[in-house]
């Protein structure tokens, strides 16, 4: 909610963006509503590869490139299966696009990327940025980012996304043309904000609360799992560590769980050996042996598994940044109508003293003219006028903030709201998914010491 | 005391070994016996019940033919012939000035005529478990004396009073009454039927007995060089050196075991209260959130269960069974020293110089002893190898059972967990 005097006159995205800039905007929007970039292509991200070059300060690096794949629908329904258009596009290509999205719509709450360096990662797994189980991990994540930002209202009809998608050469080079760089709002602005914003969208402000519980419960979750090797919250972790019984300060329940199945296949060695020994029991313990074996082989598959809920509920840790982000942005949004409100108070009172001659409140202008005299009726009124021409001119910054503001938090919330839908329907489908997985595993244990005990009993 | 005079079959303690032998022991035709050792006090008495016993050689007089047809039991028979039952339950606290203790009752119910009652009721304490084991050790040298729990506790590590202790050492104490109680020989002796029968199990009593046996219970003569041993007895000994490792080695694993579990545990319980909190700041998820919070919660109680169960039932198991090793290689070793007695002394009486002289009844009773403790060994033995392999087949079971109930656990609460998370789809549908 803007501070007083809302005129609503819709202004979709950047303030900065020129009349001309935000029609062709709105238009795009208007237009292709409804009908998102997937609809008409497919995106997959097919493949990784190793590749060595020179970076910029000239020296050899070995990076990952993918492999991006787009083929339009109507071709593969109509039978034809033509060959996919492809480019490949290192990890920091996509760091740019998102960049770009996050500064051009900042009222959109902007699908994450997969993690940089492998954290919360059981270490089991793959912990490098070169395991080729971690470069696989981050292409599904990747294709994953493209496909919600295709299938994103506003974010599939952008140009760069498009280009992203098409067209290798350039791109890079594109994208720094639209000057996207200088429209970011500086961290310091916008930390400013955040702390002398008065009269906050109550909305937002508990969107954002939400944002930080629902980071700090889905850290937890993943704490609890597994600790990666690059701790972030080195501090929080020892803390807990601390808080923790003597006899496992930093084993986590991926560890254990891995503990516990892996151990079971000494019975197997154990039981061949006793096996030996024994005349009738032999065949009944030798069998069992092999049972315990394989039920220590299955954690490796539970664990995969359970990877694959932990990455996506890290999406959703990483989605809550982007959630934040927004509201951030209208916290930044309403200072700045706040702010220039207040100027065009300050100066309206400006005005009413120079022109009665009272002063109101201590300014240091009325202590000067107190000490040093009253200005003369020719400075006054030219004083008056200034005032007058920069009233007229708040008067119409504010009347574009508050519209500002205004629209932000209407496409802003629209998108909120898409981004709650969608977070239910995705996180429900996750805990499904889990669900199903730990029954699968029960299953699974069943039917192993089902066929251990089968064996024991003919021992 | 109870029992009417002892059979000599029963109670080798109170005759000399040279007149008893043992009546299952006869697979070995080679054994030279005389021919009225079987019932030196009337044979017919139908008292010599043997419950369970091993396959008889029919080579052995035909006085024990009677027997014959009472031995060829199934081991597995549930007790259809078996005619001494014992039980240990009902542990309870006695506080008195000087100690606090437990007892425990040991109900008996009988039809042998050694007992005078066909039914008893007696509290015994660890002590005299121990004191009727010391006296089957003492009076029985030549059998295979099932273990009892550990005597000693760590006061300070263990609590002696806790429940499970508690129920674990009963769970044991009532095992070795039991194996007693079904073995041919042991079941028999006298000390074992005061410990059933005695209203206050007066310890003092034993050691009237021990003096009039302790010549004949000399088995551990020691200083004799055992020139070759039996291969079969080589071969006990070395199965039991294998088995106690392989025992020792699957301890090991069930501990570890037993530790990653509760330590898993623990990361789990953490995880049910941050779903908890997860709910309470969702609306739509809030549901399924607090149901899977649930769900945490109810596998943490059943791998709890399971942990608990695998420790108080599958490891004293273990443990039991490598004390029953000990004492078994123990009666092993005796065996080899009788049998370098014999082989010493007859060695001396081979080198006279007058071949005529009879061989001196010295050398005659050792070459029995040798004879009726291997025979006794060997019908253990194979009674024990019997016992083990039920044992085991009921313990390893019992693990497997327990596993699959603590799967079956969790995949109810799994179950019941989906319609839960899907219900709100449905009902909701397209619409928000």
């Amino acid at each position: 909610m803007a501070d007083s005097g809302s005129e609503d006159i819709a202004v979709i995205g950047n303030t900065d963006l020129t009349p001309s800039e935000s029609e062709n905007n709105l238009k795009n929007t208007m237009v292709e509503k409804g009908t998102s970039l997937l609809k008409r292509m497919e995106i997959s991200v097919a493949e990784a590869e190793k590749r060595t070059g020179k970076n910029a300060v000239n020296m050899q690096e070995t990076y990952t490139v993918y492999l991006i794949e787009t083929r339009p629908v109507d071709a593969a329904s109509e039978g034809t299966n033509p060959v996919p258009d492809s480019l490949w596009r290192r990890y920091s290509e996509f760091e740019l696009l998102r960049n770009y999205l996050l500064v051009t719509y900042p009222f959109v709450v902007v699908p994450p990327l997969p993690e940089k360096r492998a954290e919360f990662v059981w270490h089991k797994l793959s912990a490098d940025n070169m395991d080729p189980d971690f470069v696989e991990r981050r292409r599904v994540g990747l294709e994953n980012f493209l496909l919600r930002v295709a299938s994103h209202p506003v974010l599939s009809s952008d140009k760069i996304f498009y280009s992203f998608l098409t067209e290798e050469n350039g791109w890079k080079e594109t994208v720094f043309e639209t000057g996207f760089q200088a429209k970011a709002d500086s961290r310091l602005k916008a930390l400013n904000a955040t702390f002398r914003v008065k009269n906050p969208d109550k909305r937002f402000a508990e969107m954002k609360h939400y944002g930080d519980e629902l980071q700090s419960v889905i850290s937890q979750l993943l704490r609890v799992r597994a600790v990666g090797e690059n701790k972030v919250s080195t501090a929080e972790y020892a803390a807990q560590s601390i808080r923790k019984s003597p006899f496992s300060p930093t084993k986590r329940a991926a560890d254990r769980l891995y503990g516990v199945y892996k151990v079971h296949g000494n019975y197997g060695r154990v039981f061949s050996e006793w096996s030996a020994i024994e005349k009738e029991m032999g065949d009944g313990l030798q069998s069992a042996g092999h049972h315990m074996d394989a039920y220590a082989a299955s954690v490796d598959d539970i664990l995969e598994e359970e990877e694959h809920y932990a990455d996506q509920l890290k999406e959703y840790l990483f989605y809550a940044d982007a959630l934040r982000a927004v509201c951030r942005k209208h916290e930044l949004t309403q200072y700045e109508l706040e702010m220039a409100a207040q100027d065009l108070t300050s100066k309206k009172q400006q005005r009413e003293e120079l022109a009665t001659g009272t002063v109101r409140t201590f300014s240091l202008k009325g202590m000067t003219s107190k000490l040093f005299g009253q200005e003369t009726p020719e400075q006054r009124e030219a004083k008056l006028k200034m005032l007058e021409t920069q009233i007229e001119e708040g008067e119409e910054l504010v009347k574009e903030r508050n519209e500002e503001c205004d629209e932000f938090v209407k496409s802003a919330w629209v998108d909120i709201e898409r981004f709650k839908e969608q977070k239910d329907h995705d996180l429900r489908e996750a805990l499904i998914s889990y669900a199903i997985m730990q029954i699968s595993m029960c299953k699974k244990g069943i039917q192993v010491w089902n066929n251990a005990k089968e064996c024991f009993s003919k021992m | 005391m109870s029992a009417g005079t002892p059979r000599s079959l029963a109670s080798s303690g109170q005759k000399s070994i040279q007149d008893i032998c043992h009546p299952l022991s006869a697979e070995e035709s080679a054994l030279s016996r005389s021919p009225d050792v079987l019932n030196p006090s009337g044979a017919g008495e139908k008292d010599l019940s043997l419950p369970n016993g091993t396959p008889v050689d029919t080579s052995s007089p035909a006085s024990s033919s009677s027997l014959l047809n009472r031995l060829q039991l199934d081991d597995d028979l549930d007790g259809e012939t078996r005619d001494l039952f014992v039980t240990v339950d009902d542990p309870k606290k006695h506080v008195s000035t000087m100690e606090t203790y437990i007892t425990y009752r040991v109900c008996t119910k009988t039809t042998r005529t050694e007992f005078d009652l066909p039914d008893y009721s007696v509290r015994r304490r660890y002590q005299d478990f121990d004191w009727l084991r010391n006296k089957l050790e003492e009076s029985q040298p030549t059998h295979l004396i099932p273990p009892l729990p550990e005597k000693f506790v760590m006061k300070g590590v263990v609590d002696r009073f806790s429940e499970e202790f508690v129920e674990t050492r009963r769970k044991a104490l009532d095992k070795f009454l039991k194996r007693v109680a079904d073995h041919p020989v042991l079941s028999f002796n006298e000390h074992f039927n005061a410990f059933l029968s005695a209203k206050d199990l007066n310890k003092r009593q034993g050691l009237a007995l021990l003096t009039k046996m302790g010549e004949s219970v000399k088995y551990v003569t020691g200083g004799y060089k055992l020139r070759g041993r039996p291969i079969e007895f080589a071969a006990m000994g070395d199965y039991l050196d294998v088995f106690t490792q392989k025992l020792g080695t699957i301890d090991r694993i069930a501990q570890r075991i037993i530790k990653e579990q509760s330590e898993f545990l623990m990361e789990l319980r953490e995880y049910g209260p941050v779903y908890s909190s997860w709910s309470s700041f969702e609306e739509e998820l809030h549901d399924p959130l607090e149901g899977v919070a649930g769900c945490v919660s109810n596998c943490s109680s059943a791998l709890d269960e399971l942990t608990e169960d695998m420790s108080e039932d599958f490891l004293p198991v273990l443990r039991e069974y490598v004390l029953y090793i000990e004492s078994m290689k123990n009666v092993l070793k005796k065996r080899d020293q009788v049998q370098a007695e014999y082989e010493t002394k007859l060695e001396a009486v081979v080198f006279r110089e007058d071949k005529k002289t009879p061989v001196p009844t010295d050398v005659e009773k050792c070459q029995d002893r040798v004879e009726c403790f291997n025979a006794d060994l060997k019908a253990d033995w194979d009674r024990w190898q019997n016992n083990k392999r039920q044992d085991f087949r009921q313990l390893l079971t019992g693990m497997a059972d327990k596993n699959i109930q603590y799967y079956e656990k969790c995949l109810a609460a799994w179950e019941s967990l989906i319609p839960l998370l899907q219900d709100k789809q449905e009902a909701r549908g397209e619409t928000n």
